[in-house]
This record gives structure tokens, C-alpha cells and sequence, in this order.
């Protein structure tokens, strides 16, 4: 038995089945990340003032991220274009280019993008204790220029202190072991503990805290430029550019602060938001890349469907290309609402 | 040696005299043949409805009889405690340790007593079942799988491994949603609608660990994120389903069948299919976001400061309840229409055969049925009055929600009118199809004051509410369902089924479903809550409103007596169900002289459904056309004389005569 019009349109809708298919499959596709998309919106109006971060991503990653996908969208069509001259080499080519661009995509997104953000620390201080704080805030200056008030001082965890009193301190070793951290007696003060090391990240201190008897009196942080600098002009508005953790170290008590993770979806609305449109997107990418992978390759791949039917390989070409560019399209919705504005 | 030789035979292609040898795993199992994939999902669908009757009647017998021992389930559960208790005890931290899933069950039962938290959990998956698992799954899902590639003339669905693999991601979500009851904690407890921050923090820190992740994340698979998940699988299925059936309305339509000469129940799918495709996706959005609320602690639905049992909880806060309740009606309300109108579909269908005329008013119909796939899309929010979403918002939906009742009016007086006139056959299918109209008609006319803001605060979550949709769906589609399989049963079968012990199912079932659901808007009226546990009983004592000579709680011994009836009632539809496979009375190729092209196949028809080149001459519903020579004129008649090729067929291609053949 054979489907009807799996290869040539039918003459009436124009259309081979799978084409239609793609089709409606991406009306819904529209859709999801319609509803993802109007999450964002929801949240990002009910955010509270300060609440919403800006400036937090690199932009110059972004926009690397955006050529690449745009390029993959043309080399596809290309690969597609090449099959309808019945030029199977070219397709190859240009195949394989798109596969290429694809996984450059999800490299730089995996081994960059998202793991510096796992290792960096943010706190948002309690509303009574904002006033201790505006030497890294400069709520004043903010307020003076009519800008939204900060309420997060962020950067890069160097040290943890806790209390010397009450520790256990056969749990603590085997904690400070297992995380390759080291315990110091503060110079100043008898009474503190200060614990550092290359492997302190939010998640390390998060769990510290659920260690038996300890407990953290405060953060030192090498602060964000913004919190660095807070009354330099520059850190008024957003920079496009963005500049790591300066040397400029800060101390936030435990008990000023409302909540603190690392820039991990928990951290708040936004990067929750981020995290999961970006990850939904990055499935999609992944998707696409096996599929183009699985029309490529030398086993799996077209030669032979070349050989006894190029028509219905250029139409498979032609349905993954349509899926790759709506994918294309999510990021170019993507990159200005969470990189730009 | 001998297995080998043995299979070798086997496969010897001398030995076999059919063409299409296939092994009964693909053949039954994992079938890419639109007919099986159709059985398979209204079996799966049935056996759900079944379950989720089986959970409503437990809450029956507790709204009934408040903390008594639950007949037959609870003595069971309760001796099964004491086993467990003596044999497996807890472990001194409180932990059931491996028995856990055995632990999970007894706790509904403690004591043989239904618990308020099983209650609760009962309730939430009664909802989700029979919505989810239930009425699409066999209405839109196996009626439309079995029934619409051979009613528009198809070999099969465009894409039928798409199709294969869209029943499988369903029976994987069927899977998540049965094992969520031998979870700790027991399965979700926060109603169908699943509203955070309820469903936010239900269940958390109960729950099994995902594999392996112990260091990395909290117990992760309990009740609540088990229903979530399993709502992901079941969207994927209505999406491969949906894309599936639109495409293979548009592609596969056999020559000659235009679209005004589809039969309605094709409309009906098609636009339902529009609706899951649409609908769902939004739907799937906030269940990510549930998931990742539930999985890694972000604030999607969690507002800052949430403070449960005096505790601030570990969210940052900042996200909004409000959002899930929007993107969830976003699809729930359309997901009504997709409940509706495949049954509408088999109303139409089986109203037209029995009444031996054309349907009054198809057109009409067919352009009500479009209006109000739109109209669907802008209504949500009339269920979600009560968040205080202000008078403009508030008017606008009201508005449209008034609206879309004037196609739902058009179905129904088209469906009605239909009858005039007609000599009606009242068998079986036609008796529930006929019992259909005034049962949707009562539940969409009681819809029509929650439309209004100012009513729906008041009757909002009352026993009112719960009487107007489950007239919609249970004596509606349900009806419309056992009328489709009263129906079709010939066609899938080759055997009917038992007249007589239909006619007293029809008859049981009619009776009781309106003494569960009519004393319903008597009580919503007086201002009985939905979600009371203990069945008002101390609302009960405060009110003392009297109706018909019983206070609210009163009419709680009559409703679940019905429900009981009714649920024995539907043992007679399962005996004739399997009986009537075996011993029922054979089918003839179109028992019901029916015009549609579906009776034009074998029965039960074989893999490419058709024996014959098909092509379609004429309208779907030429019944008593004045001049024939019989009271139906089937699709693929030619008009005029048999054995003359007629002038007006349509053209058709080398490759569609190909394809009919082979």
C-alpha cells in the first residue's frame, strides 16, 4: 500500500503531504513558544522595580550566535538549491556547512554561555537593609535620575565566612575535602571562619549552609562593575558590552540578604525565563542538527535516495530547511527581548 | 538448529500465500494501520473512562456517607495495612522503605476510610482522566483515527508511523498518570486545573529520586510533577495526532470528494483537530514552566513572600499564579469544543442515517462549526472571573462568551430540526443520539448565566458549575461516544451489537446520569462548594436552604445511589461489548444503509481499507432521494445508470488508480 502524494503535490493543494505537515507542525510550534514568549511578557510587567536585571548577558556572544544561525539558514537553502540542479556534491557542501554552523551554535552556548553563569553569585538585599548597602548600590544617584532602585549586588564568590562557635568539625572537613575548599581563622575577628577556594560557587556555598552547625554570617564578593562603580554614569543604563567581575571586593552580611543563588534559573523570574526559552530553543537546534546530521552522512545520508529518487531527497531537504528556519526565527525573537532590551 | 530451520521456513516466501505477511507484534501491537491505531486508542480511552467512574464513585460513597469504610476498596485496603504493618513496618525515620508503592495506596484507605488528601487527589485525577485519557483520547482520537480516512475514500493517514508514534507518547503519558498513585504522597491532589501555587509546592520533598541524581535535585517523581510530565507525553500525542488528521483531511481526499461533500463528523475532526494543535501547545509552555518550578525552585507561578505553614518558602519569588491559570485556559477552554464537537460530529452522522434524510442545514452547520473553533480561541477568561480581573476584561469576555452560544445554537437546532420529518429508525445508536440533544442542550442553556460576571461570582466552584459541564460531556459526548460505537461496531467488528441489552443500557444510563447530575444545580444554587470533602456537612448545618423538600447535603444519598446505578448500568454496555464480538449477530458490508463512503469497504475492512478504485459522485447525505430506487444513495454511486460510465466523474490520475489498487 502507498500513500498518496508522498512525493509529488497533490494538483489541488499544491502540496507534497510532509510539506503540509512541516507546516501545521510549525503552527504549533508558533504557538508554544507564542505561550513561552507571553510568559516573559507576564512576568517582565508584573516584575517589581529592580527586579528585572539588564545588562546581564554579552551581547558581541549573541550577535555571533545570531550571524551563525542566520548563515546556516542560507547555506540550507543552498544545500536544498543544489539538489534541485541535481548537484549532489554542492549538497554535501552546503549540508555540511549548516550541520557545522548548527553545533558552533550549541557549542558556544553550552561551553560558554551558560556555564559562566552557573559560577556567578547574586544576592538581593532585604528592603530595611538596602540603606547599609549603598556604597555598591547607589540607590541615591539612581533616584536622583529617576531610574529604578537596585536591589542585587552580584559578582564573583571569593570567600564565605561562618561562625567558629558550634561547627562540627569532622562534618565540615569532610565537606571542605569533597569540594576541594580550605578553612582559615579570619585575621580580625576570632570568632569567624573564612572559607575560600577556586571551587566556591553559589551552589558549593548553598550547600555549606546545609552542612550541620554551620553558619554563614557573610559573602565577599568581587563585584559586578555595576556594583563596583554604582554612580558611575556607565552603570546607569544597560551595557551592551559586557565587562566580567572587577577585583573590587565587597562584603554583604547573611542575615541583610532576602535571597541569593548563582545566575541559575532559581535565581528569578528572568533567568528563569531565560534558561527555559533558550533551552527549549536549544532542543530545537539539537533536533534540527541530527536530522541534517542523519541526511548527510555517508550511510544514512541521500546517496542512495539521490540515486533512485532526488526528488524525494530535495523534498526532505526542503521540509528539514523549513523546520531550521522557523528555528532561526525563535532566536531573532530571542536575542533582542533578552539580549537588547 | 532447528529454531533456525524452522525460521527459515517460516519466512520462505513460497510458504506464504499472502502477499503482506506481518508478525502479529506489528500487526496488533505497534501498528502503523490507522484502524488499529484507532482500537488501540478507544480501548486505552475506555479502560480510562472506566478507572476515572471508578474513582468518581469512591468520592460519591464518601459525599454520601462522610469517614464511613469504603465498600469492597476499603476493607481491602485496610487488611492490606495491617499486612504491611506487620510484615514490612515503617523504619524508625517514618520511611516505608521498599514497600512504598503498596504504602502509597493503603494511605488513601487509612483504616478503609477515604483520607481528605485521597479525596482531594481522587478528585484532581478523575478530572485529568477523563478529559485527558478518556473522552479525546476515544472521541476525537479513535472515532477519528477508524472513521475519517475511510469516510473521505484514504488508504490510510498521511504520515502513519507519525500516527504510530502519536499513540505511544499516549500510552506513555497513560503510563506516568497510572503510576503516580503508587508514588509517595500519593498522585496530584490540585484539581484538574492544576492551579500553582498549590501544584507549586504539593507533594515537594515527597517522592521517588530520578536515577542516579540523589546529590544533584530533591525527590523528584511524586504525584504532582508525575501528572505534569505525563501531560507533556499526552500534548505530544494530540499534536502528531492533530497535524496528522488535518493533513490527511486536506491530502488524501479520495477524487470526487470535495469538501462540501464531506460528511460533517469529517468537519467536526478537522476543525478539532485545529483546535489541539492550536490550543495545546500554550498549555505545554506552562507545563515546562511547572516543571521547572517543581524541578529546579525558579518562580514561574510563585509570588514573592509565599509563606506555607508559617514558613517563607525557598523561591525567589516574583512570578505569578495568574500566568498558569491564563496559558492553562488559553487551552482548556478550547480543549470544551474538542470534548464536543466530535461527538456533535457523531450525532450529526448517526441522526442523519436513522432519520433517512439529509441533515437540515449542513452549510449552516459546517460554518457554525468554523465560528466557533475561532470563537473558542477568545473566550478563556470567563473562567477565571474570580481574579478579580475588572470590569472591562470581565465585559469583553463576556461578550464573546455570549457570542460563541449562537453557533453552539446553530449545531444544536440544526440537529434537531433534522428529525422533523424523518422516518426514524430508533435503534440503539439513534437512541442515544436522540437523547443527546436536550442532554447538550440543558448543559449548554445552564452554561449561559456563568457567562455573566456577576452570576458566575456567585455560582463560581459550586456544585452548579460541576452539574453544567458534566452535562456537556457526560450525557452529551459520552452519549455521542456510545452512539458512535453502537454505530461502528459493525464496521470495526463485522458483528452488531446485542439490540436488546443496548436498549436497556440506553435506558439505565439515561435515567441515572440525570440523578447524578440534575439535583447537582440544586445544590450549586443553594451555595454547596465543589471541593468539600466531608460533602457539605458543615455547610450543611449553617444554611439549612431547603430544595424539594432536602437540604443540600440530602441530595448527596440520592446523586450517589444513581452513580451507582449508572456505573452497574454500564456493565451491560461491557458484557455486549465482548459478547457481540464473538457471538454477536454478522454485519453486512453497510448494516445501516448508510450513504458515507466508510460502509463501502469490507468488513471489517483490511490493511488499505479499500477493495475498489473509490470516487465520490454526490453529497454525504442523499437519503430518500425522490426518484431512486432505493432510500439511500451511497457517495460512490454513480448517478444515472450503473452500467453506464457517467458523464460528471471526476478525473483521476494514473497513480491514484495505482494507488486504489495495490
Amino acid at each position: 500500500m502507498q500513500i498518496p502524494y508522498e512525493i509529488q503535490a497533490r494538483p489541488d493543494t499544491g502540496l507534497y503531504n510532509a510539506k503540509l505537515g512541516i507546516w501545521l507542525f510549525l503552527a504549533s510550534e508558533v504557538m508554544l513558544f507564542g505561550g513561552l514568549f507571553s510568559g516573559y511578557v507576564f512576568l517582565r510587567m508584573g516584575a517589581d522595580p529592580g527586579y528585572w536585571p539588564h545588562g546581564l548577558l554579552d551581547v558581541r556572544i549573541g550577535a555571533l550566535n545570531t550571524a551563525i544561525l542566520i548563515a546556516s539558514s542560507v547555506t540550507v537553502v543552498l544545500a536544498w538549491a543544489s539538489l534541485k540542479m541535481r548537484k549532489f556534491r554542492d549538497y554535501k557542501l552546503w549540508m555540511g556547512v549548516s550541520i557545522l554552523c548548527g553545533a558552533i551554535f550549541l557549542f558556544v552556548k553550552l561551553t560558554f554561555e551558560w556555564p559562566v553563569k552557573f559560577e556567578h553569585f547574586g544576592a538581593f538585599i532585604k528592603k530595611d537593609a538596602l540603606g547599609h548597602y549603598e556604597q555598591y548600590l547607589g540607590n541615591a544617584h539612581l533616584a536622583e535620575k529617576k531610574l529604578d532602585p537596585r536591589v542585587e549586588i552580584s559578582g564573583h564568590l571569593h570567600e564565605v565566612e561562618i561562625q567558629a562557635e558550634g561547627v562540627d568539625h569532622a562534618k565540615l572537613e569532610t565537606f571542605l575535602k569533597a569540594h576541594d575548599l580550605e578553612a582559615k581563622p579570619d585575621a580580625h575577628d576570632p570568632k569567624v571562619l573564612t572559607i575560600e577556594g577556586r571551587h566556591l560557587t553559589p551552589n558549593v556555598a548553598a550547600k555549606l549552609e546545609r552542612v550541620p552547625g554551620v553558619k554563614v554570617e557573610a559573602f565577599v564578593l568581587g563585584l559586578d562593575p555595576v556594583n563596583a562603580a554604582p554612580t558611575d554614569p556607565e552603570s546607569d543604563k544597560p551595557h551592551f558590552w559586557y565587562k566580567g567581575p572587577t577585583e573590587h571586593l565587597g562584603k554583604i552580611e547573611r542575615k541583610d540578604i532576602e535571597f541569593y543563588s548563582a545566575f541559575a534559573p532559581k535565581h528569578s523570574p528572568y533567568f528563569a525565563i531565560y534558561f527555559t526559552i533558550t533551552g527549549l530553543h536549544g532542543l530545537h537546534v539539537l533536533a534540527g542538527v541530527i536530522v541534517m546530521i542523519y541526511l548527510w552522512l555517508p550511510i544514512t545520508g541521500g546517496a542512495n535516495m539521490f540515486r533512485k529518487n532526488p526528488e524525494h531527497l530535495a523534498n526532505r531537504v526542503e521540509v528539514v530547511g523549513l523546520f531550521w528556519h522557523f528555528v532561526d526565527l525563535v532566536w531573532i525573537f530571542v536575542f533582542p527581548i533578552f539580549y537588547l532590551l | 538448529m532447528a529454531t533456525e530451520a524452522a525460521t527459515h521456513t517460516h519466512h520462505d516466501p513460497g510458504h506464504e500465500d499472502h502477499q503482506h505477511y506481518q508478525h502479529w507484534i506489528w500487526k496488533y501491537v505497534f501498528s502503523s494501520d490507522h484502524k488499529t491505531i484507532g482500537i488501540q486508542y478507544g480501548l486505552t480511552g475506555l479502560v480510562f473512562l472506566f478507572f476515572g467512574f471508578c474513582l468518581m464513585l469512591v468520592m460519591r460513597w464518601q459525599l454520601a456517607r462522610p469517614d464511613t469504610v469504603v465498600p469492597w476498596i476499603g476493607p481491602m485496603m485496610a487488611h492490606l495495612e495491617t499486612w504491611l504493618n506487620m510484615h514490612h513496618p515503617l523504619a524508625a525515620d517514618g520511611s516505608p522503605g521498599h514497600w512504598f508503592w503498596l504504602r502509597a495506596l493503603t494511605d488513601i484507605f487509612p483504616g478503609g476510610k477515604l483520607s481528605p488528601d485521597g479525596y482531594n487527589s481522587f478528585g484532581a485525577m478523575h478530572g485529568t482522566i477523563m478529559v485527558f485519557f478518556g473522552i479525546v483520547p476515544v472521541a476525537f482520537a479513535a472515532f477519528g483515527n477508524f472513521v475519517v480516512p475511510l469516510q473521505i475514500g484514504a488508504p490510510d493517514m498521511t504520515f502513519p508511523r507519525i500516527n504510530m508514534a502519536s499513540y505511544w507518547s499516549f500510552f506513555i503519558s497513560c503510563i506516568f498518570m497510572s503510576l503516580s498513585f503508587l508514588v509517595p504522597g500519593g498522585a496530584a491532589k490540585s484539581g484538574w486545573t492544576s492551579y500553582p501555587p498549590l501544584s507549586g509546592i504539593a507533594d515537594q520533598g515527597q517522592g521517588i529520586f530520578p536515577l542516579g541524581m540523589e546529590h544533584y535535585i530533591h525527590p523528584f517523581w511524586n504525584g504532582q510533577t508525575m501528572w505534569v510530565t505525563g501531560m507533556v507525553f499526552n500534548i505530544t500525542a494530540s499534536l502528531l495526532g492533530s497535524v496528522n488528521f488535518i493533513a490527511t483531511i486536506i491530502q488524501l481526499r479520495a477524487p470526487g470528494m470535495t469538501w462540501m461533500r464531506l460528511p460533517f463528523f469529517v468537519w467536526a475532526q478537522f476543525v478539532t483537530a485545529f483546535l489541539l494543535l492550536l490550543a495545546f501547545p500554550p498549555l505545554e509552555a506552562a507545563g515546562v514552566f511547572q516543571l521547572m518550578d517543581r524541578a529546579f525552585d525558579t518562580s514561574f507561578f510563585m509570588p514573592t513572600g509565599l509563606i506555607v505553614s508559617q514558613q517563607l518558602t525557598h523561591f525567589s519569588g516574583g512570578g505569578s499564579p495568574i500566568l498558569w491559570q491564563h496559558l492553562f485556559w488559553f487551552l482548556a477552554h478550547p480543549e470544551v469544543y474538542v470534548l464536543i464537537l466530535p461527538g456533535i460530529g457523531m450525532v450529526a452522522e448517526v441522526i442523519a442515517c436513522n432519520t433517512r434524510k439529509p441533515l437540515y442545514g449542513y452549510k449552516a452547520m459546517v460554518g457554525a462549526i468554523f465560528v466557533l473553533g475561532f470563537l473558542s480561541f477568545v473566550v478563556w477568561a470567563h473562567h477565571m472571573y474570580m481574579t478579580g480581573m475588572g470590569a472591562k476584561v470581565a465585559g469583553f469576555f463576556q461578550t464573546t462568551t455570549i457570542i460563541i452560544s449562537i453557533p453552539s445554537v446553530i449545531l444544536l437546532t440544526a440537529l434537531l430540526l433534522s428529525l422533523w420529518g424523518g422516518s426514524i429508525r430508533f435503534n440503539t445508536p439513534m437512541c442515544f443520539a436522540a437523547s443527546f440533544l436536550p442532554m447538550f442542550g440543558i448543559g449548554g442553556l445552564t452554561g449561559i448565566p456563568l457567562a455573566f460576571n456577576a452570576v458566575d461570582l456567585y455560582l463560581h466552584d459550586t456544585y452548579y458549575i460541576i452539574g453544567h459541564f458534566h452535562y456537556v460531556v457526560a450525557p452529551g459526548t459520552i452519549f455521542a461516544i456510545f452512539a458512535g460505537i453502537y454505530h461502528w461496531y459493525p464496521k470495526a467488528t463485522g458483528r452488531m451489537l446485542n439490540e436488546f441489552l443496548g436498549r436497556m443500557h440506553f435506558w439505565g444510563s439515561l435515567i441515572f446520569i440525570n440523578g447524578v447530575f440534575f439535583p447537582m444545580f440544586l445544590q450549586g444554587m443553594a451555595g454547596m462548594h465543589r471541593r468539600w470533602y466531608d460533602g457539605g456537612a458543615t455547610y450543611d448545618r449553617l444554611s439549612g436552604a431547603v430544595v424539594w423538600g432536602k437540604t443540600g447535603i440530602e441530595w448527596n444519598g440520592f446523586m450517589s445511589t444513581s452513580a451507582f446505578l449508572l456505573g452497574a448500568v454500564q456493565l451491560l454496555f461491557i458484557w455486549n461489548f465482548f459478547w457481540s464480538m464473538k457471538y454477536g449477530r454478522k454485519a453486512s458490508d453497510n448494516p445501516w444503509d448508510a450513504t458515507t463512503v466508510e460502509w463501502d469497504t469490507p468488513t471489517p475492512p483490511g490493511h488499505g481499507n479499500f477493495t475498489h478504485p473509490i470516487a465520490v459522485y454526490r453529497g454525504p447525505y442523499e437519503y430518500s432521494v425522490p426518484g431512486a430506487d432505493k432510500d439511500f444513495s451511497p457517495q460512490t454511486e454513480p448517478p444515472g445508470d450503473r452500467n453506464k460510465p457517467p458523464s460528471g466523474a471526476p478525473e483521476r490520475t494514473l497513480h491514484e488508480v495505482e494507488v486504489a489498487h495495490s
